[in-house]
């Protein structure tokens, strides 16, 4: 079976500072793999570099077996890789429903089948809201929402795009105990529905429910890659976190 | 084609000349635009204000236009801190920087030149001092004083903010504050105060530059959009933010023009400052200095 | 409403509009509803870029005075050319520079479009200053015809006529924008660039979109220019008041739809057509200047803002 995401010698400097060096990652059709790091290890980076937002200098990422290098954005978005941002960046001066109706439409549509038309696309805005619990508000603008709708938000929208994989970068934030177990449970909903699903967080509590694997990244090399109980328990992972 | 060394040496150092002229006039957009992130495109209207202070002033009580130039600079100074004010209440306060901020200097530069046209006329307007007319001679090259003076004026301000910039606790403050507010705050310095004095400072700038503009060449209302493309090629080239890189931004924009209009007409001169503008946009857009 | 209703509405608008200033029959009405017309056209092709993706064009007169010169040049090389076709050709003309300045500097951060567009007004109008053909710094003289062709009586009752049909197809194409998919991308890029492109939005596209027809527009609306005024130098072509109004316009009336510039441009377009008949014509162009920075101070969602319900 060959991997649904494969990163290949990834590199990417900022002038002298080396953010990136050499990360190999892949990552299974179906998958739920927790990425995790201490701040400034690269983690964003690496999210940026695969998604498109930032060009990396050295190595590859292929996606569902074809190179994405030199794509732009929208592009890889629309072969399938959604994300969510770490702090929230909804559109302001739109409703939720018409959020959601940004992917639909240069997403789902862009990719010729499946694509919806008139009442469809706002029936499916209305469902995919109602998943995330936030039925109630389509038609409220962003700035009515608390920190964890917000947060649903975002993720109500990286799922519009119908995405064959998710990045979930640092969901849960912020969040309270109960919140971030909603979260989590969402996620692994989604998974259940097919979508294998990077999840990038600090909360450990959520990671090792949440993970089936666990890759670690420590100033911009992976370090540890493997079941999870296994890599939190790895010398070296825990040398990182703690400090010698 | 036949260039004669005379006239090309003439160009380039009556260029250099011009170049430190524009380094005045850019200094100004540097820190506005530079340092605090405050897209002032109303700030070679401002400079014209100054030309008209300076006319004024020489026109009816015989002062010469650089002295009247210091004298009108802390009613600049004042009058920076209160746009400001009005920016930092109406936009920044609201998060709300670009379409609208960019309207409202828009409509300053505008409201400026319109109330100059209505106060002075459409008329090109001209100083006297001792200094316009004569040149100094070193074998070929000629130095206008017209030129020379401003070049020296415009040296002594870009230096002396420079070593108020680097040097000072405010002047460091001011280069911090687009850079981290938060560590501004921890020193317990008000970054809005701090945005409101570098801003009355840039404002500042332009009763200087006003003046010398005059000296360079007579002036007319509209004459201070042609500065805009100018101004913001200058900073853009030298790289935001840095002084030095706008400094020799100017001088190799100034010896360009000169060059172009020696050899092509000064009618040709404006459309330079585009030409640069758009290819270091096109090519190399954190500009020379850049990181 | 859907569109074919809509477009039947303003036609029917203009066509009243055109019906009352000939049942007036009086020549000041079709000169000064020349201008207002001309400004909701100038103002919704801003509005376009301006207001739907938040990217500030200051070069209005270079994309304007581009369409009126083509005209100059048009009318000079084939003086029978009818007024249609100079004004697909100036569009055209100016359209392809927007797409061009888009081209080089819509990778970078909005302002720095918005001080390119500033500088092409001045290259611009060093072009044309030092272009003979077309007059150079001393104008060009552009002969009117003396009777309008197809409707009769005055050629200036033939420029009104066809500012109107500039004014419905500007208007129709920018209400078919909001309510298209290409609305919701634009909205989308300026509200969160970067949220587009991760949504699936070509960004870059869709402005280059955005400003090729924003640019075509404006350069339409300049093309007959010259009849009207009948002598072009470029003082007057690259007028600041043109920049001015188009920009002030929209942000007075409302950037969010295209009801705002029309509302703008009638009642600033009215005021300034009064003032200039009752005080004098340099006061009158201060108040566009002046109200533009009233409104984006104290009502940064226009007069259309005022009257939207709160969501």
């Amino acid at each position: 079976m060959s991997a649904l995401l494969h990163v290949e010698g990834l590199s990417k400097r900022f002038g002298g500072f080396v953010a990136l060096d050499g990360i190999e990652l892949e990552v299974q059709d179906g998958e739920r793999l927790g990425l995790i790091g201490p701040n400034g290890s690269g983690k964003s980076t690496l999210v940026n570099c695969i998604c498109g937002t930032l060009q990396n200098e050295t190595g590859s990422v292929r996606f569902a077996g074809k190179a994405l290098d030199g794509l732009s954005s929208h592009q890889r978005t629309r072969r399938g890789l959604a994300r969510s941002f770490q702090l929230p960046r909804p559109f302001a001066s739109l409703s939720l429903a018409e959020n959601l109706r940004v992917p639909i439409l240069y997403t789902v549509n862009a990719r010729g089948a499946g694509a919806l038309a008139g009442a469809a696309v706002d029936a499916r805005c209305r469902d995919l809201l109602g998943e995330v619990g936030l039925a109630e508000k389509a038609d409220r603008l962003p700035r009515d929402l608390t920190q964890i709708e917000m947060r649903k938000l975002e993720l109500a929208r990286a799922m519009a795009a119908e995405p064959k994989l998710l990045i979930a970068d640092e969901a849960m934030a912020g969040l309270s105990h109960a919140e971030v177990d909603e979260i989590v449970a969402l996620l692994i909903r989604l998974n259940g529905q097919g979508v294998t699903v990077i999840m990038i967080e600090h909360i450990m509590r959520a990671v090792m429910e949440f993970s089936q694997r666990l890759a670690v990244l420590v100033a911009g090399r992976k370090i540890a890659d493997g079941a999870p109980k296994d890599v939190v328990r790895d010398a070296e992972v825990v040398r990182a976190y703690l400090g010698e | 084609m036949d260039v004669s060394l005379d006239l090309l040496v003439n160009a380039i150092v009556s260029g250099l000349l011009l170049g430190g002229f524009y380094a005045a006039v850019s200094i100004g957009v540097a820190i506005s635009f530079g340092m605090l992130d405050i897209v002032n495109i109303a700030h070679p209207a401002f400079i014209l204000l100054g030309s008209y202070v300076a006319y004024f002033a020489n026109s009816v009580l015989g002062m010469d236009p650089i002295l009247a130039a210091a004298i009108a600079l802390p009613a600049f100074y004042l009058l920076g801190m209160a746009v400001y004010q009005v920016y930092y209440v109406a936009f920044e306060r609201r998060n709300d920087q670009s379409l609208r901020s960019l309207a409202f200097f828009f409509g300053l530069l505008f409201i400026t030149e319109v109330g100059l046209v209505l106060a002075f006329g459409v008329d090109y307007r001209l100083v006297e001092a001792r200094y316009i007319g004569p040149s100094l001679h070193f074998g070929i090259i000629d130095l206008p004083l017209r030129l020379l003076v401003p070049f020296l004026v415009a040296a002594a301000m870009v230096v002396g903010l420079q070593v108020f910039l680097s040097r000072s606790f405010l002047g460091r403050a001011i280069q911090a504050v687009a850079q981290d507010q938060l560590a501004l705050r921890l020193m317990a310095a008000d970054p809005i105060r701090i945005k409101r004095i570098a801003f009355g400072l840039s404002f500042a700038t332009a009763a200087v530059a006003g003046a010398i503009l005059i000296i360079v060449q007579p002036v007319e209302p509209s004459i201070g959009r042609e500065y805009i493309g100018r101004v913001f090629a200058i900073c853009v080239l030298g790289g935001l933010g840095s002084f030095t890189g706008m400094a020799i931004a100017a001088i190799i924009l100034g010896i360009v023009e000169s060059l172009t209009s020696t050899f092509f007409g000064p009618s040709w001169a404006p459309a330079v400052a585009f030409g640069v503008l758009l290819v270091t946009l096109a090519v190399r857009p954190s500009g020379l200095m850049g990181r | 409403m859907r569109a074919t209703p809509f477009i039947l509405v303003l036609i029917a608008v203009a066509a009243a509009i055109f019906g009352i200033a000939r049942w007036l029959d009086n020549s000041y009405a079709f000169f000064a509803g020349y201008v207002v017309v001309q400004y909701i056209v100038l103002g919704t092709a801003w509005n376009i870029l301006g207001g739907y993706t938040g990217y500030v064009n200051f070069g209005i007169t270079a994309f304007f005075a581009l369409g009126a010169y083509s005209s100059v040049v048009l009318h000079k090389l084939v003086p029978t050319l009818p007024l249609p076709i100079m004004i697909v050709v100036g569009g055209a003309i100016a359209g392809l520079v927007g797409l061009g300045t888009g081209y080089l500097t819509l990778r970078l951060r909005g302002v720095f479009f918005s001080i390119a567009t500033l500088a092409l007004a001045v290259v611009v109008q060093t072009l044309i200053t030092n272009w003979d053909f077309v007059g150079g710094a001393r104008g060009a003289y552009v002969l009117r015809p003396r009777t309008a062709p197809l409707i009769g009586g005055d050629y200036m009752q033939y420029l009104f006529l066809i500012m109107l049909g500039l004014g419905v197809i500007v208007l129709a194409t920018a209400r078919a924008i909001e309510r298209s998919s290409l609305g919701v991308g634009f909205a989308a890029i300026r509200d969160d660039e970067a949220a587009a492109e991760a949504s699936g939005v070509p960004t870059l596209k869709l402005k280059l979109v955005a400003t090729t027809l924003s640019g075509g527009f404006m350069g339409m609306a300049g093309a007959p220019l010259p009849f009207y005024v009948t002598y072009l130098d470029p003082a007057s072509g690259f007028s600041l008041n043109y920049a001015v109004n188009a920009i002030a316009m929209p942000l007075i009336g409302g950037t969010s739809s295209w009801l705002g510039p029309v509302i703008g441009a009638v009642l600033v377009g009215g005021l300034q057509e009064y003032l200039r008949v009752t005080i004098s014509s340099a006061v009158n162009v201060l108040v566009a200047g002046v109200l533009m920075v009233v409104f984006v101070i104290v009502a940064p969602h226009g007069i259309v803002g005022l009257f939207q319900r709160k969501r």
